[in-house]
């Protein structure tokens, strides 16, 4: 198969709980929800360890042997994510706790008046809705969004309607984690810019797919705030990143106030760190940071384009291998260029919990329900859906499981008689 | 999951009841409606009850979700309506003590009737809540209506 990547056994080696089976060896495991997580390689999980074993302090102000080895891990941890976004500075990436985080910050952050809009889109996962419904209440401002056309795909047809003057913020995803669409996000940025407005991408699926390169975008179409988070990218869970321009970080009052991220603090007031440090109050997720690095590292060596490469190699195969289930309906762009890793479809006649269970019996791991967007669920009239999701770890063999699993779940709950 | 737990699970009466759901639609007349939602999953019912002296007269609904929880709520219409509300909360106990119980409590038939086929369920962390949806909005419902009443 084209573009599945060359060492895809080795690959899996490099993951140790693809090894797991259940029901005493019978049934291995075929793990196909790595847009909700991605598994870890062990050379993550190796680091982390070494660093708790080994090199374990507080960060910045620790004055010992222990405390510069840990400060120099996690800010050379910082050095690998800006690496891994081609980010113009390293002092623009903030650590978070997740991608949620990133997206809380800059929505609690920015500044937002009656008469002001927030623009984002029917395609969001919540955490991209409700830190905005929240902020616009707060404000008096208004949110409005993109609608979705009957393929998934953005409906940019009012576009000149929703991104006007009064603007000031347009927050959407790169990929989706439900139809899996690839958005236009630099046709938009560029769009955005035009009126002065602020745009903010979650990035949480497309990071581990897409090759990203910020510094090589063209300036109007270079987004304003980006955020991922660490466990979608073989990385720990308890970290995220939220890149912003320095400026735009700049301008953004701090989020959190604490330790760490002021320059000094008397009774009356408290003058703040220059960024990074401004938005990082408290004692960070150290090990957890340290292992994210590890995990960018590890993906770069992979390489970027291989994995992208994989992804839609192995996305066109399932779209083909589902296309041959009686009763699939997927849901989302029919053309595998134009998607991430995840797959969402209905079986007729079989409710989703009921399929990822009987899947589930034969070691295939899938996620059932709204996977977070609600309302793009709404949009196409489903209540709850199946998702299937790749990583660089996917073969074609588990497809074809997934395959046979759901020919069984039909069997199993007697659709053709 | 070996093939024989999930049989366990989806035994023949819970996949009957979720084909062929008891009790289904929303009708009148009714004191209280309720609707509740499985946050996790997604899983949604309005249910209505109808009580009159103390007796539960109807119990409708109309609701979106798995097997476990359709199959659930055409099982709480047949074990529930046509009792006293007093009756109706023991067999509301019982389906809890079921449900809760990780798989090791051994069900009182005379009670639950076709509701032991839920026991299977109970082994499944993620789908408890599938099967209990229903029995918490009746639960909820029925509240409401005793408040009212002793307004
Ligand atoms: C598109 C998208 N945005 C945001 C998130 C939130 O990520 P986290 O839960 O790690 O904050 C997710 C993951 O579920 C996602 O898929």
């Amino acid at each position: 198969m084209k573009g599945l990547l060359p060492d895809l056994d080795l690959v899996r080696k490099d993951f140790p709980i693809l090894e797991r089976t259940f029901d005493g060896g019978e049934t291995p495991l075929v793990y196909l929800d790595s847009a909700n997580t991605s598994q870890k390689p062990q050379i993550v999980i190796d680091t982390m360890v070494d660093h708790l074993e080994r090199h374990n302090a507080n960060i910045a102000r620790a004055m010992h042997h222990l405390g510069a080895e840990a400060t120099e891990a996690f800010e050379g941890a910082r050095d690998t994510v800006a690496r891994f976004l081609g980010a113009p500075e390293r002092d623009e990436v903030i650590f978070t706790k997740n991608a949620s985080e990133g997206l809380n910050l800059v929505a609690n952050t920015v500044p937002l008046a009656p008469g002001d809009v927030v623009v984002t889109t029917e395609m969001e996962h919540h955490s991209n809705i409700v830190p905005w419904q929240l902020a616009t209440q707060r404000s008096g401002a208004s949110l409005k969004w993109f609608g979705l056309t009957d393929s998934g795909e953005l409906d940019l047809s009012n576009i000149d309607e929703l991104i006007t003057p009064a603007t000031k913020i347009v927050a959407l995803t790169w990929v989706s984690n439900m139809l899996g669409t690839i958005n236009p996000v630099a046709e938009i940025t560029r769009k955005a810019h035009e009126v002065g407005a602020l745009v903010v991408i979650d990035a949480a699926q497309a990071a581990p797919v897409l090759p990203i390169d910020l510094a090589s975008m063209a300036e109007e179409e270079r987004p304003d705030f980006l955020v991922f988070t660490g466990h979608k990218v073989v990385g720990p869970t308890g970290i995220g990143v939220l890149w912003g321009r320095r400026a735009a970080l700049e301008a953004l009052p701090p989020f959190l106030g604490g330790g760490e991220m002021i320059a000094t603090v008397s009774m009356e007031k408290s003058t703040y760190a220059p960024i990074p440090h401004k938005f990082e109050a408290g004692t960070p997720p150290i090990a957890e940071a340290v292992g994210l690095g590890a995990a960018l590292e590890y993906l770069m060596h992979v390489g970027m384009e291989n994995i992208h490469a994989h992804e839609q190699a192995i996305t066109a195969y399932a779209l083909e291998r589902l296309a041959t289930v009686p009763g699939v309906t997927v849901l989302g762009p029919a053309d595998a260029a134009k998607r991430g890793g995840a797959i969402s479809f209905e079986l007729d006649g079989v409710h989703p919990h009921d399929v990822a269970q009987v899947l589930d019996s034969k070691g295939v791991a899938i996620r059932a329900g709204h996977h977070c967007a609600k309302p793009a669920h709404q949009r196409f009239g489903v209540q709850a859906s199946n998702r299937m999701s790749s990583y660089l770890y996917t073969t074609p063999a588990e497809i074809d499981a997934l395959v046979e699993g759901l020919e069984y779940v039909r069997s199993f709950f007697k659709l053709d008689k | 999951m070996t093939a024989a737990n999930l049989e366990s699970m989806y035994q023949e009466i819970i996949l009957d009841h979720y084909k062929n759901p008891h009790g289904k639609g929303l009708r009148d007349p009714f004191e209280a409606e309720v609707h509740h939602v499985n946050p996790t999953c997604g899983d949604e019912i309005t249910l209505r009850v109808h009580v009159d002296g103390g007796k539960i007269e109807d119990i409708s609904y109309d609701a979106l979700g798995c097997s476990i929880s359709q199959a659930s709520a055409s099982v709480l219409n047949d074990l529930v309506v046509g009792k006293t509300v007093d009756e109706a909360l023991v067999i509301h106990e019982e389906f809890l003590r079921l449900m809760q119980g990780k798989g090791n409590v051994e069900p009182d038939e005379d009670i639950l009737e076709d509701g032991i086929a839920f026991a299977g369920v109970a082994r499944f962390p993620a789908r408890i809540k599938c099967a209990l949806l229903s029995w918490m909005a009746w639960k909820d419902a029925t509240a409401k209506t005793l408040a009212e009443e002793n307004r």
